[in-house]
């Protein structure tokens, strides 16, 4: 009995095996050599045997999903750890400028073992407060990892060490802009959406423009709200002593706003419209006036739908925030571009992991979030 | 006293309902009965101003609802649909508590209410009392959603098709515990019902309706006796009529003196259930429990006591 997904996982995770792990290079712009996980380190060689060999054993379809659960952390610890080992040993041969950088093979490994992880967590059908827990295990595993010396030798790292300061000073901002920007449209969307519901008439007009606005493509965007708010600031008077500017965090955070608009409006609007008739009929009916129904009924009802927007607006925020880097904006786009200029990717990467793995963790935490509400107003 | 005066609604220039006028005295049930697109829903409608009169009032003890705040109106009238319409993010207890709480009664008042509800539908209030509606059966919810709209002692409780989806089974019993619940609480109901069964099984006074148009308001017997129009004749089923009208009746009231053989039936025994117990056993009379017997033949004079 072979497990299908299993067989995926493995031509994935041992193709990578045979790919390079890392890419050597002697300082941080040149083009690299790859070195494979057999030759990267002494030992090299029994870790591929051993991750080979898990990977197809784990095609077995008997397997129970924890051990698999189990396999797959090990698995991705593995291959992080190698990645340090390699790093640390070449660097150690080489000069002060040479850098390790992380290549096609580490990823791949990674992604197998990552996919297998998902897989049998997906099959475990764990309780929510176990989803919980598992989720705060592995972002503790990450977090020490992250903090622990293992991986300081890894060029992304060593562009970390240098930018501590711009890069919690980034991160915050990033953070700033991602929530910021939804707090912004929970405020304006919420209302509007619950007016929109409320009459009918003006749902097409309004879901029309914010359609509009949804389909621009986020560049445009930036480039159409530099000359505007740049003129509103240099003519409206006292625009400026507000943060009204053409380029920095203030486009930014506008331009991410409406982004937000149409997800917070339109999922708003189809929360309340889920509600069924004789739950709305039997609220008016015994007297409730139209707030109560509003807060007691209908918007509890309608919060899976919400917390489902927020989730969409929050995982594409994060995202987008990155462009906010190129009109000075801030947030981890700025090393994403400071790189592209220097074709330093290790510096790209230093921008593009951590808003990566926002995006996961919110995505995951929404969706959560998402059950747990489902699981409160079950719908009849 | 519930009186309904010259209420009509138009809607696009046609009448949904036009200039009806009805009384229903306290403690009384008053079932309104009519095709689909009758008039009988947004005639219930209009009682708590769900739907707004286009002419007429309503007045509830001699009060002019129109007077009243429409939030205030309907807190005092309990009001019960088909299909229940539970609140699926509360409990049975939140759920029954709803109208309790918008009238801001003390904590104690209201779980004290609550159980008291729960108890009088024969629900166990701690099996139930924390159960979402998801958890429970169709009879189960109709009866939290009656529960629901008796919870803050409405002066009037309208129903509309409540037992409409429920089985036949079911139904059957609801309507019996319904019967028996609104004699012991004394309240007054307007129901509503395309069913002339549970109609003439339920209402003190039955209302006929059709094209927004009261046919005949009467007591069943003699709507099945003396239908006032051929629509009305032809509602009540010249064929099922008969059936309809024994079933109004118990044996307990035409028990004679007598010896029968046989096992006995219950003097709580309809006319109609009586009637199929002797053609089924091929008796001419029945023993009644508690002494007396039920004769082929005083069914037959009550059955024919309808004039033509």
């Amino acid at each position: 009995m072979v497990s299908r997904p299993a067989l995926l996982f493995a031509a994935l995770g041992i193709s990578g095996l045979l790919l390079p792990l890392v890419q050597f290079k002697a300082n941080r712009i040149a083009a690299g050599d790859g070195i494979n996980l057999a030759a990267a380190f002494a030992g090299g060689a029994a870790v591929t045997a051993l991750l080979g060999v898990a990977l197809l054993a784990a095609c077995h379809a008997r397997w129970p999903a924890w051990l698999r659960l189990a396999m797959a952390v090990l698995g991705m610890a593995a291959i992080t750890l190698s990645l340090g080992f390699a790093a640390r040993e070449l660097s150690a041969e080489a000069g002060k400028l040479a850098r390790v950088a992380p290549a096609s093979g580490f990823w791949l490994v990674l992604t197998a073992f990552a996919l297998m992880l998902a897989d049998a967590i997906t099959r475990l059908r764990l309780s929510m407060p176990a989803r919980w827990l598992l989720l705060g295990a592995a972002i503790l595993l990450v977090a020490a990892l992250l903090g622990s010396s293992i991986l300081d030798q890894v060029s992304v790292k060593r562009e970390f060490a240098v930018r501590r300061e711009p890069f919690l000073h980034e991160a915050r901002t990033h953070l700033l802009l991602a929530f910021g920007s939804l707090g912004l449209a929970l405020l304006a969307g919420l209302p509007l959406g619950v007016a929109i519901f409320q009459r009918p008439e003006w749902r097409g007009p309004v879901l029309a423009v914010l359609n509009i606005l949804q389909t621009i493509p986020s560049l445009a965007l930036f480039g159409i709200l530099i000359p505007l708010l740049g003129w509103v600031a240099a003519t409206l008077p006292g625009a400026t002593r507000l943060g009204v500017s053409g380029i920095g965090i203030f486009p930014a955070m506008t331009a991410l706003f409406l982004y937000s608009l149409l997800p917070i409006v339109s999922n708003t609007v189809a929360g309340l419209a889920a509600v069924p008739g004789p739950v709305r009929e039997a609220g008016t009916g015994l007297g409730m006036t139209r707030g109560q129904m509003l807060f007691q009924v209908q918007v509890p009802l309608a919060m899976p739908a919400l917390l489902a927007g927020m989730r969409i607006v929050l995982v594409q925020n994060i995202g987008l925030a990155v462009i906010a880097g190129l009109i000075g904006g801030g947030g981890f786009g700025t090393f994403v571009f400071q790189g592209l200029n220097q074709t330093a990717m290790d510096l790209v990467l230093l921008g593009a992991l951590p808003t990566i793995a926002l995006a996961l963790l919110a995505g995951i935490v929404m969706d959560l979030l998402v059950d747990l509400s489902r699981e409160k107003g079950r719908m009849p | 006293m519930i009186e309904l005066r010259g209420l009509t609604r138009i809607y696009d220039g046609v009448p949904a309902v036009d200039d009806v006028s009805l009384a229903v005295g306290t403690g009384e049930i008053a079932t309104l009965v009519g095709t689909s697109g009758s008039g009988k829903t947004t005639l219930l409608r209009m009682v708590n101003r769900l739907v707004v009169p286009s002419a007429g009032t309503v007045l509830i003890d001699g009060v002019d609802t129109a007077t009243i705040p429409v939030h205030q109106l309907r807190r005092r009238i309990g009001y019960a649909i088909q299909g229940d319409g539970l609140f699926p993010h509360r409990s049975v207890a939140q759920n029954i508590a709803t109208v309790p709480r918008l009238l801001g009664w003390p904590k104690a008042k209201v779980d004290a209410r609550i159980d008291e509800l729960l108890d009088l539908f024969q629900m166990e209030p701690a099996r139930f009392r924390d159960r979402m509606p998801h958890q429970l059966s169709g009879g189960q919810a109709q009866r939290v959603g009656v529960a629901r709209a008796l919870a803050a002692r409405p002066d009037l409780l309208l129903m509309d098709e409540p037992f409409g989806a429920l089985d036949s089974v079911i139904r059957a019993k609801a309507q019996a515990d319904l019967r028996d619940i609104q004699q012991r609480l004394g309240a007054t109901i307007i129901l509503v019902t395309h069913d002339i069964e549970e109609a003439v099984r339920l209402g003190d006074r039955l209302a006929v309706m059709d094209r927004g148009r009261i046919l005949q308001y009467d007591r069943p017997a003699r709507i099945l006796t003396a239908p006032a129009t051929p629509f009305v004749r032809e509602l009540v089923g010249t064929g099922e009529r008969v059936y309809r009208l024994l079933s109004l009746t118990a044996v307990a009231d035409i028990v004679t003196e007598g010896e029968a053989q046989g096992s006995p039936i219950g003097p709580q025994t309809t006319l109609r259930d009586a009637l199929a117990e002797c053609l089924w056993s091929g008796r001419d009379a029945l023993p009644v429990e508690g002494g007396g017997i039920v004769t082929l033949a005083a069914l037959r004079a009550h059955a024919s006591q309808a004039p033509e």
